[in-house]
């Protein structure tokens, strides 16, 4: 299997002398949302942990995330305590006291609500609520606020309604996204990951996290913090891992979040996307320090909602498990790995010392970090994409650099071959070399530049020009893109786009921007050598 | 005059603080007559840090019981601190760096004092003489030719000594069309557009006047144009105001053609921002990148922000519409404005980077920056005068070049592949613009820099950039020729801001650097195994 978990766990150096494996939670006796592989303190009895669960919001009780090797700090996570407005629960205060005991090397913990206090506060009525300092000892409690899923599927809704906009002005377009809020939503939950990552690489400080039930903006927050701290995560396979840790194993409810099935809608909101949207943030910020590049982001996304991958069906292990998921679906991960070399990032660099270890965003404050990815929601619009791929460029030369290079180990074999073959004063007639034969390459979508785009605005300018012209072109490439799109996979080419429904959807904006759809996949090999001839 | 004059303390203690990423200098602070230099104490590692004063935009001062502090504000937006010992010493230094940092003559300025080391004087003045292309243009066309009619200025001013114009035009009747062109800028050819066989010309606007007059030879010249193309062609005039403002400039003797006079021809109208909105847009825009402090994510999305980007759709636009009317629609273009000295020569100069594979390369863009600014007559010293700091009413100011710089690296984003040059060279054409010790953008035209023995009295910068030691710094190591026009897309989603410039002393600069290293790696690796080739053929034994 690819992917292991207890593989995980034990790549971060589990068990050890503070953190064990406990089977408390076999066959889902104590919470049916969390795996049944746990690990908690050692000094967190059984009795413990179950009591703390029962005073938890459906009984997901702390248990951990991530553990820092290198200072003993740990993250945690949970759902929201049943304080209400004063109760108290003696076995989770111990369970608190306990994550704070397995790092010997800090007298406190910090709890981080990731929900903003005046939701907090709301749920005291309901009996729910967040932690009390005055009961537990020793903890730093701390609000990050992260809106609801109510509040961010309606941020994306309104994004996506501004980049459908029909020529709208550059304010209305950059106030829309503003006013949106989607931008503020992804800084939010990038302030929290990276305020945990500071807390446990910079302090040596343990952190548990929780929001509502722990299984939404603490999975986001977990994971962005994991990434920040552990080059690993970083890595093709290793974000596989963290995928399936934070979220599939921790019971993030992929059903009803992305719609899988006929269920409500109130329930669907792009929780995964935003922390996928997070790490395409962070790969703007520092191009070098991730294995993978942007597509393989956008497949995952893709995929996400596809219900192609056993992967990401049901709400929790227990679900799965009860369907045999793994038995009679394929893996998302095993297809991806496959094709390994369409996902890998040219820059990637593990020996820098700035991609090493935790990544450091710079202290000054730098708004102008996040920005709107529109290679991802604006995919299918190719014209609007860059029409050079720098990465696909630099993936060919890497290739043709490898090639080369065993080109030479053979002609020098030959070489020495030659070179035995004079001194036995044999006569042998050496076969002049073949021309070598390199595929050129050429990333450039070059049909696709050469077509420009409708420049005159609602203007015609070239009156001369048929006015059918225009739809007739977009009506030819519809067809064409018809055919394309028969192929059902994202495939890794990087011409991909199944742009067949995306198209006519834009086609009330006339053939504004289909021109440049041009069948612009013509990797004939005469045009490439052409280009790098 | 002499500098000494304006030097009222020329040394001090200071330490200079550039920016939150960088650490602080300390030392003994001198003044020169062209330079602040930090020289620091003998134990420091650090080399000696200089800043050219003229590249001074802004100064501040603020005095505390026994120390100054002064901010520098820099034309290449670069903010800096000095904090000065003594109260006297900084408040002498602030008002000396205020006086030698806005000299008005420009023969004193430091182009004319800068000797490097390893150039010649009057090296590289030859390098992209737009001669050499009017010389081929006409040789392939067969309908230009080269006319000497400005030879000593006096038809035109603002244009070079060499301009190219239809054959069939004789010398007399180009003058007669020059007086009726606002400051004489009759059209010329800008760039021939082979594939297609049309053309692009450019001028001012024609002095039409209330009375809508008429000029038998302007007309007879454009005529000419559509002749020289091929029998029948069309010709689209694009005007770069709103047909409102091009019939407001009748009341100021400008206007626009009539259609009546010049058959064949039609006129488009792409307003285009320029003088002071333009420069006030760049202005905001700066200020909003430099107010980081504030509590509100929105900086850029405040309406600051907008406008800059909006001018560069704008730009990028018109440039698409006159590349697209030449190579789609094989038609003429006449570009212009009002005086043509500057959203003209952007439309002009953009329109070739898009369909002409030359111009994208290194020495093809310097060739069209001397070619479609320098000479064509971009008043940089007018334009460049400040930057987005100055507290100086502005004049002439316009951020017209940084406008083009933009618009070529927003093509760069979208076409990774296609540009020879990198982000390096268009900050380096930035900076220099602004402020430079060599002589390549002073004055405001030809003409003037003839005056001033430019040529011979400074160093080009060409010569300055086209060191090997430089290349790197300037080149895109992706480049990959094209063949092709390359069209941008100007939706909204696909034109970013240019950080490498805007936060370029505001972000911090290691994660790009490190990434760009990467990518030479990549690319020279290839290059290293592909020489490291053993050729069989030749180590063969001859039998």
């Amino acid at each position: 299997m690819l992917i292991d978990l207890s593989e995980e766990y034990k790549r971060m150096g589990l068990p050890n002398n503070y953190w064990q494996l406990s089977d408390v939670n076999r066959d889902y006796r104590v919470c049916d949302s969390y795996p049944t592989e746990l690990y908690v303190p050692k000094s967190a009895t059984a009795h413990i942990i179950v009591g703390s669960s029962k005073f938890r919001s459906r009984r997901r009780f702390p248990a951990l995330s991530y553990y820092y090797r290198d200072n003993h700090a740990s993250i945690c996570r949970s759902s929201q305590p049943l304080s209400g407005f004063s109760a108290r629960c003696l076995e989770d205060e111990q369970m608190l006291q306990a994550i704070r005991k397995a790092n010997p090397g800090s007298d406190f913990i910090y709890v981080v609500d990731t929900r903003p206090k005046l939701n907090a506060m709301a749920n005291r009525a309901a009996g729910k609520g967040y932690e009390n300092e005055d009961n537990y000892s020793n903890i730093k409690f701390q609000f990050i606020g992260i809106e609801n899923i109510h509040v961010m599927r309606n941020s994306l809704q309104k994004m996506l309604e501004v980049c459908e906009l029909k020529s709208p002005s550059m304010s209305d377009f950059l106030w829309g996204l503003e006013n949106s809020g989607w931008l503020r939503h992804i800084k939010a939950i990038m302030d929290a990951g990276i305020f945990i990552a500071k807390a446990v690489s910079e302090e040596g400080v343990s952190v548990l996290v929780h929001c509502s039930d722990g299984w939404d903006r603490t999975a986001q927050v977990c994971s962005v913090a994991s990434l920040l701290l552990d080059p690993h995560y970083r890595t093709l396979k290793g974000f596989m891992v963290l995928i399936e840790k934070d979220w599939i194993s921790f019971g993030h409810k992929f059903n009803h979040r992305y719609g899988n099935l006929d269920g409500d809608p109130k329930e669907i909101s792009p929780v995964i996307d935003q922390f996928i949207e997070c790490v395409w943030q962070l790969m703007e910020q520092f191009p070098c320090a991730f294995e993978f590049n942007e597509r393989f982001l956008i497949h995952i996304q893709h995929h996400i909602y596809s219900c192609q991958f056993g992967n990401f069906l049901c709400n929790s292990q227990k679900e799965r498990q009860e369907l045999k998921i793994q038995e009679r679906t394929y893996s998302l991960w095993a297809h991806l790995w496959k094709n390994r070399a369409d996902y890998m990032n040219p820059l990637f660099r593990d020996d820098h010392s700035q991609t090493r270890g935790t990544l450091r965003l710079p202290t000054t404050p730098c708004n102008f970090l996040y920005k709107f990815w529109s290679g991802m929601y604006n995919r299918f619009e190719k014209g609007l994409q860059p029409r050079q791929s720098v990465t696909d460029y630099l993936m060919a030369v890497k290739e043709e650099t490898q090639q080369l290079e065993e080109e030479r180990e053979a002609l020098e074999e030959r070489l020495e071959k030659i070179q035995k073959v004079q001194l036995n004063h044999t006569k042998v007639k050496a076969k002049q070399s073949e021309p070598s034969k390199h595929s050129g390459f050429s990333t450039s979508d070059n049909s696709t530049a050469n077509t420009p785009q409708d420049y005159s605005g609602n203007m015609k300018s070239f009156p001369s020009r048929s006015p059918s012209q225009g739809d007739e072109d977009s009506a030819l490439i519809l067809t064409q893109d018809n055919l394309k799109s028969s192929d059902p996979d994202l495939s890794a080419n990087s011409d991909q786009e199944s742009g067949v429904e995306d198209l006519s959807c834009r086609s009330p904006s006339g053939g504004e921007c289909a021109p440049s759809e041009d069948s612009g996949k013509d990797r004939d090999s005469d045009e490439a050598v052409f280009l790098t001839a | 005059m002499e500098f000494s004059d304006l030097i009222r303390t020329g040394r001090a203690q200071a330490k200079l603080l550039r920016g939150p990423e960088a650490p602080p200098l300390r030392g003994t602070l001198c003044l020169t007559g062209h330079h602040l230099l930090l020289s620091p104490g003998p134990q420091a590692t650090s080399e000696l840090w200089l800043l050219l004063l003229r590249s001074v935009d802004s100064i501040e001062k603020r005095v505390a019981s026994d120390s100054g502090t002064i901010t520098l504000r820099c034309k290449d937006l670069r903010v800096l601190q000095l904090e000065i010992e003594g109260v006297e010493a900084s408040l002498d230094i602030a008002r000396s760096i205020e006086a030698l940092s806005s000299l008005e003559s420009v023969i004193t300025s430091f182009p004319f004092f800068y000797r490097p080391k390893g150039l010649r004087l009057g090296d590289a003045w030859h390098f992209h003489p737009p001669e050499r292309y009017y010389k081929r243009v006409a040789r392939e066309t067969n309908a230009w030719r080269l006319s000497e009619v400005n030879e000593d200025f006096s038809v035109c001013p603002s244009y070079p000594r060499a301009v190219i114009v239809p054959r069939s035009v004789d010398d007399g009747a180009l003058a007669r069309s020059a007086r009726f062109r606002q400051g004489g800028r009759f059209p010329v050819l800008s760039y021939h557009h082979a594939p297609s066989g049309t053309v692009l010309v450019r001028s001012s606007q024609p002095l039409t006047g209330p009375q809508k007059r008429r000029c038998a030879e302007d007309e007879e010249l454009l005529r000419a144009v559509l002749a020289g193309a091929r029998p029948g062609a069309r010709g689209f005039i694009v005007d770069t105001r709103s047909s409102q403002a091009a019939k407001q400039a009748r009341m100021t003797g400008g206007g626009t053609e009539a259609k009546a006079a010049y058959p064949g021809w039609k006129r488009l109208h792409r307003p285009l921002e320029r003088g002071q909105p333009l420069q006030e847009s760049f202005v905001r825009l700066v200020e909003a990148c430099g107010d980081l402090q504030q509590s509100t994510d929105s900086w850029l999305r405040r309406p600051e922000g907008c406008c800059w980007l909006a001018h560069v759709k704008e730009a990028l636009s018109a440039a698409c519409l006159a590349a697209q009317g030449m190579e789609r629609e094989g038609a003429c273009i006449l570009v212009h404005g009002a005086e043509g000295t500057d959203s003209t020569l952007l439309v002009t100069s953009l329109a070739q980077l898009i369909l002409d594979p030359l111009s994208r390369t290194m020495a093809g863009f310097q060739e069209l920056v001397e070619r479609e600014w320098i000479q064509a007559g971009h008043p940089f010293q007018l334009r460049c005068a400040h930057s987005a700091f100055s507290h100086a009413r502005p004049k002439h100011e316009a951020p017209t070049f940084l406008l083009f710089l933009d618009c070529v690296w927003q093509l760069g984003r979208q076409f990774p592949l296609s540009l020879e040059f990198g982000e390096g060279l268009l900050l380096a054409l930035f900076e220099h613009a602004y402020a430079s010790p060599f002589g390549t953008f002073l004055c405001n035209s030809e003409k003037e820099r003839c005056l001033c023995e430019v040529r011979t009295r400074t160093h080009s910068l060409w010569s300055g950039l086209n060191q090997p030691k430089e290349q790197r710094k300037l080149r895109n190591p992706l480049y990959a020729p094209n063949p092709l026009a390359i069209w941008p897309s100007v939706e909204l989603q696909s034109l970013r801001l240019w950080q490498g410039l805007f936060l370029r002393w505001i972000r911090p600069p290691e994660p790009s650097e490190v990434a760009w290293e990467k990518v030479w790696q990549i690319v020279t690796d290839k290059e290293k195994t592909k020489l490291s080739q053993p050729t069989v053929s030749a180590s063969e034994p001859q039998l």
